[in-house]
């Protein structure tokens, strides 16, 4: 699988680094997603689901 | 969901919306349940009012109105009237349409004209930052109601149910498939539907009345919506401050469209 | 073959509008101008149109536009406090383009005022009702035979410059009973909407051709544009800069004053060797076509110029006759409106004299002649 993320979409708002339930996810100094441990990644797409800012994208390889 | 974004959003992101903002999640739920009915993009128009959820109308790629602060309403109908091949989506808010187009409201819904509406709840007004609607929970802070608000809110899909609607149904940004299950269900409904799309103002609605942030606001969806089915098996003391998702109400009656070619029948015929 | 009948000027301007291919009406109930409405109930269904009654004023113009954008050609009615209510949709059909006709049948105000009682009072309402700067183009027809005529002529302006264009009748002219000939609407030209000649993926909603005016789109035809009140630049999407917002206002303004020939319309009687011109529109004319009758009996000198087109006002045109002429009288029923328009034209050239009547009366020709000869 392949979590993609768009930068310029995020506003950070943590909802995806609250629903991951793998803790894959997180925000960076810039208060941005980004993906801490894919390997982690069950594809649930919790995070594509809940993200209000189509900032990130869950896809199975 | 990328494919959708490019099939049906204009290049026009970022959205407006502040970060946690739930209208991200219910413009998607309605782009779902347009892409799962396979409606002609060509053939679909979304209208919108004036506020932060009438905005997504220009992130759409339809033909789209965005037009004045309560009169989608209006607008769509006079689209839908003129030209009943259009599938008709209005995009309103809780201010936007139940206060200054609460008129509007009723009577589109009592017309039974097959037009969808969905009515983004966040219980506030947010683009002119946080004054409380009809909307608002009794005794809520709003920046207009400093020491929280006096007035009662409207159950909006009993009122919507009361004013004649034939489809009236609820749902939540945190349970986004069952919105767009339902939003999906509203449009193939023919005459008036209602979905009140219940969704978080983390900023000018959380912040006043200490909700937590979004993801907080989502868990507090998730723990006060109580499914349609779920809630008959409750007592109204288990039901004390939940709130029903669902499809609440569905009836039959003549659409306003269908009616009014049968006056256009009758006229060519001479008769009255 | 066409017809000859006596009609009300409120009948002449709905069967004007379904002359001009009218399909599409919605309006809510008002005196003196619901019968426009009534008609409209009646024979919209009989040439495969709808009519709608909507829960308020508002609503009766938010729908025409809405119809408009589907390609329809639209008339809404109202009178006075339903023409308050209209103005905010006014706004939004002049920035957003949106070709629209208004019929607003003058009576007695403020407010309530004298409902069954006529009026010229909404003169500056037309000009200026809604917020904002924006160009205007309001017709005031004399006689039903001319609120047919011009009706058509709305359309025409209305489609031509995609904006709305108001028809300004007052009681006197809406409640007339006149004998009218009526051409086979067949013959008459039906007022066309210039749409997109690119492919919708070259399509830029509010990219003006070189008269100012953008081609349309009928909603449903694959353009997919967007509509919107807010300042937007030649995508249709919202764009507050200033260069964006400077660019919109200045078009929408330009569409009007670069083709302000081809909108005025005004009526010259007896001007010829007049030293006195009585400007005047809408039912007032009528009592000036009498009055300045009796007064040339008598050997005075007086003619008429008779506004058709009261928006964009003529200012060249009443600037030239302050040149021809020694006093200009202004009748009409209000406080004194266009007679301040006739004024800023005629720059002091000579004296600009008001006759206003606000008793919800009409000026007789008797009292116009009475006026004239005391000057």
């Amino acid at each position: 699988m392949a979590i993609k993320t768009i930068g310029k979409h995020c506003k950070g708002c943590g909802v995806c680094v609250t629903f991951c339930p793998k803790q894959v996810l997180g925000l960076d100094a810039l208060g941005k997603i980004t993906v801490l441990d894919e390997t982690k990644c069950i594809t649930c797409k919790q995070c594509e689901m809940r993200c209000p800012d189509y900032a990130i994208f869950v896809e199975k390889k | 969901m990328e494919k959708l974004i490019e099939k049906y959003y204009r290049p026009r992101l970022p959205h407006i919306w502040c970060p946690g903002c739930g209208n991200g999640i219910v413009t998607s739920s309605i782009v779902k349940a347009i892409d799962k009915l396979g409606l002609d993009q060509d053939k679909t128009v979304i209208v919108s009012g004036i506020g932060c959820s009438s905005r997504a109308s220009g992130y759409l790629d339809f033909d789209t109105v965005h037009s004045l602060h309560g009169r989608a309403l209006p607008v769509a109908t006079g689209i839908k009237l003129a030209d009943p091949e259009l599938n008709v989506i209005v995009i309103t808010g809780d201010g936007d349409g139940t206060a200054i187009g609460g008129n509007h409201f009723i009577h589109t819904a009592r017309r039974n004209i097959n037009l969808t509406v969905i009515l983004f709840n966040n219980n506030i007004y947010g683009m002119t930052g946080g004054q409380f609607s009809p909307l608002t929970p009794t005794a809520s802070k709003a920046t207009t109601a400093p020491y929280g608000t006096l007035e009662r809110a409207f159950d909006i899909a009993e009122l919507a149910k009361a004013a004649g609607a034939t489809y009236v149904a609820r749902g939540t940004a945190f349970q986004s498939k069952m919105l767009v299950d339902v939003i999906a269900e509203g449009i193939s409904h023919d005459g008036f539907s209602l979905v009140e799309a219940v969704t978080q103002c983390p900023i000018y609605f959380g912040r006043q009345n200490k909700k937590g942030d979004a993801s907080a606001m989502l868990k507090t969806q998730r723990d006060n919506a109580v499914t349609v089915e779920a809630a008959k098996k409750m007592t109204p003391e288990q039901l004390e401050g939940k709130f029903t998702i669902g499809v609440l109400h569905k009836s039959e009656a003549p659409e306003y469209t269908k009616q009014y070619q049968g006056v256009i029948d009758r006229a060519q015929k001479g008769a009255k | 073959m066409g017809k000859v009948l006596l009609l009300q000027g409120n009948q002449a301007c709905a069967e004007g509008a379904i002359a001009a291919g009218v399909t599409f009406f919605a309006g809510y109930p008002i005196t003196p101008s619901t019968e426009i409405a009534e008609i409209m109930a009646k024979r919209l269904p009989e040439v495969g149109g709808k009519f709608i009654q909507m829960e308020d004023e508002i609503a009766g113009i938010g729908a025409i536009i809405g119809a408009s954008l589907t390609g329809k050609k639209v008339l809404t009615a109202t009178s006075g406090p339903g023409f308050s209510l209209k103005q905010e949709f006014i706004g939004y059909a002049t920035i957003a383009e949106v070709p629209i006709v208004i019929a607003n049948v003058q009576r007695v105000g403020p407010s309530t005022g004298q409902p069954t009682s006529p009026a010229q009072g909404d003169m500056m309402q037309a000009r200026w009702g809604t917020h904002g700067d924006h160009p205007v183009i309001a017709l005031t027809p004399a006689s039903v035979p001319e609120c047919f005529t011009l009706t058509i002529k709305a359309y025409e302006l209305s489609e031509k410059y995609r904006m709305p264009v108001l028809l300004m009748l007052d009681e006197i002219i809406g409640h007339m009973r006149e004998k009218i000939e009526v051409p086979d609407y067949d013959t008459i030209a039906k007022p066309v909407r210039k749409g997109p000649r690119v492919a919708p993926s070259e399509f830029k909603a509010y990219q003006p051709d070189s008269d100012g005016v953008p081609p349309m789109a009928d909603f449903g035809t694959g353009y997919r544009y967007h509509v919107t009140g807010l300042v937007h630049d030649e995508t249709g999407f919202p764009n507050g800069s200033p260069a964006a917002t400077e660019s919109l206002i200045k078009r929408l303004h330009d569409k009007v004053d670069r083709h302000i020939d081809e909108i005025t319309m005004y009526e010259e009687y007896n001007l010829d060797d007049a030293e006195i011109a009585i400007v005047t529109y809408g039912g007032t004319a009528r009592s000036a076509y009498a009055a300045i009758d009796m007064a040339r009996e008598q050997g005075i000198k007086v003619g008429m110029f008779r506004l058709i087109s009261v928006w964009p006002f003529p200012e060249k045109e009443i600037a030239k006759l302050a040149e021809k002429v020694k006093v200009i009288v202004v009748p009409e029923l209000n406080y004194g409106q266009m007679v301040g328009e006739v004024k800023k034209a005629v720059e002091g050239k000579v004296p600009v004299k008001p006759m206003s009547k606000y008793d919800s009366e009409p000026i007789s020709p008797k009292e116009l002649l009475e006026f004239v000869k005391n000057l």
